[in-house]
């Protein structure tokens, strides 16, 4: 039943979006879309998480092909990703119930968006071939075509045009993929998948092309490059469910073939999650350190989550190929959580990027600053996100991290030296990636928020409206309370965790206090609960017992700044100077940098001037190659558009017989 | 009545730790005073400085926001908190098991992260400066934290630090890795708690300062509470370091009332034999350039990875 109502509530979804174009002249056209496309998906994330009889749904629906029709299925894993899709979903409805007034042609969203909600919620839905990559390539055109709503500036085009350059890449992968594992006979459904026994080459070759595809969605390095480029361009809102969910469907992508698809693993499939989850997690957070622009700091910033998640489940894969069902419990279901953790505080900082956005009309940190004062409320909340995403106790991020470190601390048990030798080194760029990404929210919120407002925009903003706030305190409430009672989460991922790795952690919710300890008690436990209250107690008593002891009045005067105060707001500290010690101290690894200081002579009356360029390596190294690789192909094919007609039948019948023959072999 | 008497030693635990952090910076200071052939101020000298600072009215910039003032307490309570989780004269109380080492480090972390944003709020170039360089010295300490605390752990099969404590005082043996463990934890401890060579707790008014640039426009309260939880920072790596390289004496939680006080001679007595180096150390080195503290924290965060690969290696040998 919870099933055919998804589905019932995806098909509204799809009439919303037709709707729209429908309901185009009248006046509150946004708050209809938004507001029906907020409510389906709070039914969808209902039917989600409503306890089921049985343990896997399934159903067969007449569209498609002909003799397979459209399988769909709900278990737990999809449950989990359908409750992850829709929550995001519907408070990014919410917000653009408030922030979609500041669209300036909503026509080019609005049929779109629900449109977009649909095609995720439909892959994580599918249970075959045919249906999966429909819904896959329904949501990447959609995102599509939401990343170039705004296509009046040069940017947003080119953003929009790798966009499609790397999602059509990514579904001819999974193309390949599904080829390979559907093989000859054609039998494309899930369950008939499973069965088929595989090849080992044939396992390798299908989770090469799936993590080629799945990882260019998720922003696995180095397929990242749209990323940076597509999330900016978007409506906030857009770049929330993009950012915090479709990444999310991606790796959904990625657990049901290597998870499920595949049947059992070998060690080393393992090796390739891990190897780019640790560059993804590097190179995403020292990006994320040097960003002037808001939204792409965010944008690589999710570069380094999802690398945070890979390595949570190449160390799965790893441990369950070893048939070491407890450990490989635990890192499943530290990637589950992260992947639920990042898309709560990585919607609600896409959120209040867009209520700064909406604000000042800026996404230069550069000329930022203050805003502390003007918008206190989204001020709170994207400060309590930061500290989420820091991975900062006693919020959630810390939490999935924290079990990321216990698995990495069962590894010495695996048999591999591959593997014990990779998994510290892995383990290092994880901690470094946690430390970096505490500094890069430092500098995000500090030159945001704090200081002195940096330009009149900055000085003239306002606070942003209810429904926004709303939707963002939300977020925040719900990081607070993964947080403090992660013991739930844990068990809830559970059934997912048995299913696929064939282990479960055990059932915290025993555990006295609210603790949670991933194996026993006396190896490593953890109590959000009591950090939080202990905290709050501390800092509340120290504050009262000062105050009632030494009642002293607080005066407000200049300040002091070593005896020098100038009052030019343009003396403090600017975001790249803030950068400058990391960049310089670990820079090297992830990209080159070009200072360009025009110093005027004594004398000369001009300014002088200071830049940083920052040159992505991989585009320097793997993207430019090809792309002069294409031209010069394309340039020597170009002949064969000047052959004449019996030219072309011949090359017709030369690619016709050179087909056959590999049929035939 | 076990339990009133746990929330008891958790509780004189909690106190101890808040009434030694100054003394243990007095006593530093005395000992280089000495060394340096003054007399220096009385050893309750950083307690009259809190006492006098809290009974001042506090000057606040014009700029600064709420979180200004919040960030003092937030600073404090995740120190004192972080502080209580650390053994220093018995393991296993009442509140030991709340928490794990990578929490601890994640604690402090919280701590630099608010004291971070306090240097950015009032919008001076100073405390941008502090902020900037304390962010590029966190972004390397804390992951050596994280790797030191990955070889104590998987040494002694847990990351709970009474664990971890109770293993080094009963099986201990001399591993390569311990002492890897051992060197990186001093590097990250002098860098956390900004003393020479990679800051200099006494100076104002030098380009050097990190920490002290942060807290320039503090005064009153705030400072006496932020002052506070630095020195109880010190104090918390000092007993970081004791408990698991330097465990003797440690009393046990179900231990008597006679065995506890026993614990914290001990740990007076280790705390005065770290003042004492850590004193000794600070004359007789230089303030070194703040480019080269990356070099000097990433040779703890490296002495880290090698230790933990020691361990990965040798465990199933």
């Amino acid at each position: 039943m919870p099933l055919d109502f998804a589905l019932l509530c995806v098909g509204a979804l799809l009439i919303v979006g037709a709707a729209s174009i429908y309901w185009r002249d009248r006046e509150d056209v946004a708050r209809l879309v938004y507001g029906a496309t907020g409510g389906l998906c709070a039914a969808i994330f209902l039917s989600a998480v409503v306890p089921r009889g049985a343990h896997a749904l399934s159903t067969v629906l007449p569209l498609g092909l002909p003799w397979l029709g459209m399988h769909f299925r709900l278990d737990p894993l999809s449950a989990f990703f359908l409750a992850v899709v829709n929550l995001g979903g519907a408070a990014a409805s919410v917000y653009a119930i408030g922030y979609g007034a500041h669209e300036k042609s909503p026509m080019r969203v609005l049929p779109f968006f629900p449109a977009f909600i649909a095609g995720m919620n439909a892959v994580v839905l599918a249970d075959d071939a045919f249906a999966f990559l429909v819904a896959w390539e329904f949501m990447s055109l959609t995102s599509w075509a939401l990343v170039i709503s705004q296509h009046d500036r040069r940017e947003n085009r080119a953003a929009a045009y790798i966009y499609l350059l790397m999602a059509s890449f990514g579904t001819l992968c999974l193309l390949m993929a599904f080829g390979i594992l559907g093989g000859a006979t054609g039998a494309y459904d899930f369950a008939s998948i499973r069965e088929t026994p595989k090849d080992a080459w044939k396992s390798g070759l299908v989770l090469a092309f799936v993590i080629l595809g799945a990882g260019s969605k998720a922003g696995l390095v180095p397929l990242h490059i749209w990323l940076p480029l597509a999330h900016p361009a978007a409506p906030s809102h857009v770049s929330a469910l993009m950012s915090g969910v479709m990444t999310k469907v991606a790796i959904y992508g990625f657990i049901r073939f290597a998870f499920d698809l595949l049947g059992a693993p070998a060690f080393w499939w393992g090796l390739h999650p891990l190897v780019f989850g640790a560059a993804s997690a590097l190179v995403g957070v020292l990006f994320a350190t040097v960003q002037s622009d808001l939204k792409k700091l965010l944008a690589y910033s999710t570069i380094e989550n999802i690398g945070i998640i890979f390595i949570a489940l190449g160390l799965a894969l790893a441990f369950k190929a070893n048939g070491q069902a407890l450990p490989a419990a635990l890192a499943f279901t530290a990637a589950l959580f992260h992947v639920f953790n990042h898309s709560l505080f990585k919607s609600a900082l896409f959120f209040g990027a867009g209520a700064v956005l909406g604000a000042t009309g800026e996404k230069n940190i550069e000329k930022l600053g203050g805003l502390i004062r003007a918008m206190p409320q989204t001020a709170f909340v994207f400060l309590g996100a930061c500290v989420a995403i820091s991975a900062l106790p006693p919020l959630n991020g810390f939490v999935s991290e924290w079990l990321v470190f216990q698995a990495i601390l069962l590894s010495p048990s695996l048999p591999q030296w591959v593997l014990k030798l990779l998994t510290p080194a892995v383990g290092v760029a994880l901690a470094l990636s946690a430390a970096l990404g505490a500094g890069a929210y430092v500098r995000a919120f500090g030159v945001v928020f704090l200081g002195r407002p940096r330009s009149p925009a900055a000085q003239q903003a306002r606070e942003t409206d209810k429904w926004s706030l709303g939707a963002m305190s939300g977020m925040l409430f719900l990081c607070l309370l993964a947080g403090v009672l992660p013991s739930f989460m844990i068990d809830t991922i559970s059934p997912a965790a048995m299913d696929y790795v064939g282990g479960r952690m055990p059932s915290q919710a025993d555990i006295a206090w609210l603790s949670i300890a991933p194996i026993a008690e006396s190896r490593s436990s953890y109590n959000g609960l009591l950090v939080f209250g202990f905290i709050t107690f501390s800092s509340l008593a120290a504050m009262q017992t000062i105050k009632t002891l030494w009642p002293r009045p607080v005066r407000r005067a200049p300040p002091w700044d070593c005896g020098y105060v100038d009052p030019n707001p343009a003396t403090q500290y600017t975001a790249s100077s803030f950068a400058q010690p990391v960049r310089r101290a670990l820079g090297a690894i992830a990209f080159s940098v070009h200072e360009k200081l025009d110093m005027p002579l004594p004398g000369e009356t001009r300014p002088a001037h200071f830049a940083v360029e920052i040159g992505d390596r991989f585009i320097q190294f793997i993207y430019d190659p090809l792309n002069k690789a294409v031209w010069y192909c394309a340039g020597r094919l170009n002949v064969v558009n000047y052959l004449s007609i019996q030219e072309y039948l011949a090359l017709v019948f030369a690619a016709l017989v050179f087909l056959l023959i590999i049929v035939a072999l | 009545m076990t339990f009133l008497f746990d929330l008891f030693a958790q509780g004189a635990q909690m106190a101890l730790v808040l009434a030694l952090s100054p003394l243990l910076i007095g006593f530093t200071r005395k000992v280089k005073a000495r060394l340096l052939r003054r007399r220096g101020p009385p050893l309750l000298q950083p307690w009259y400085d809190l006492l006098r600072l809290l009974k001042k009215e506090v000057v606040l910039a014009e700029d600064a926001s709420w979180l200004y003032r919040a960030a003092p307490y937030v600073i404090f309570a995740t120190t004192w908190v972080a502080a209580a989780l650390v053994p220093t004269f018995a393991t296993g109380l009442m509140f030991s098991w709340t928490a794990d080492l990578i929490a601890l480090a994640a604690l402090l972390g919280a701590g630099r992260f608010f004291l971070a944003l306090a240097g950015m709020d009032v919008g001076t170039s100073f405390g941008g400066i502090g902020s900037s360089r304390e962010t590029m010295f966190g972004s390397l300490a804390e992951p050596a934290t994280i790797m030191i605390a990955f070889i104590v752990s998987l040494i002694a099969g847990s990351t709970q630090l009474s664990e971890v404590a109770a293993y080094m005082a009963s099986d201990f043996e001399l591993r390569v890795s311990v002492l890897f463990a051992l060197i990186g934890l001093i590097i990250v401890a002098i860098a956390e708690n900004g003393r020479i060579p990679v800051d200099n707790p006494a100076t104002h008014l030098e380009l050097t300062m990190v920490h002290e640039a942060m807290i320039l426009e503090y005064s009153g309260r705030h400072l006496a509470v932020i002052e506070l939880a630095a020195a109880m920072k010190l104090l918390l790596y000092v007993s970081l370091i004791a408990c698991v390289f330097f465990p003797f004496g440690l009393a046990r939680h179900d231990a008597s009332l006679e065995a506890m006080g026993y614990g914290v001679v001990f740990y007076v007595v280790k705390l005065f034999v770290a003042g004492f180096l850590l004193a000794l150390f600070e004359t007789s080195t230089a303030k070194m350039r703040v480019f080269r503290v990356p070099d000097f924290l990433g040779a703890a965060l490296m002495l880290g990875l090698l230790g933990t690969l020691l361990v990965f290696v040798t465990r199933s040998l």
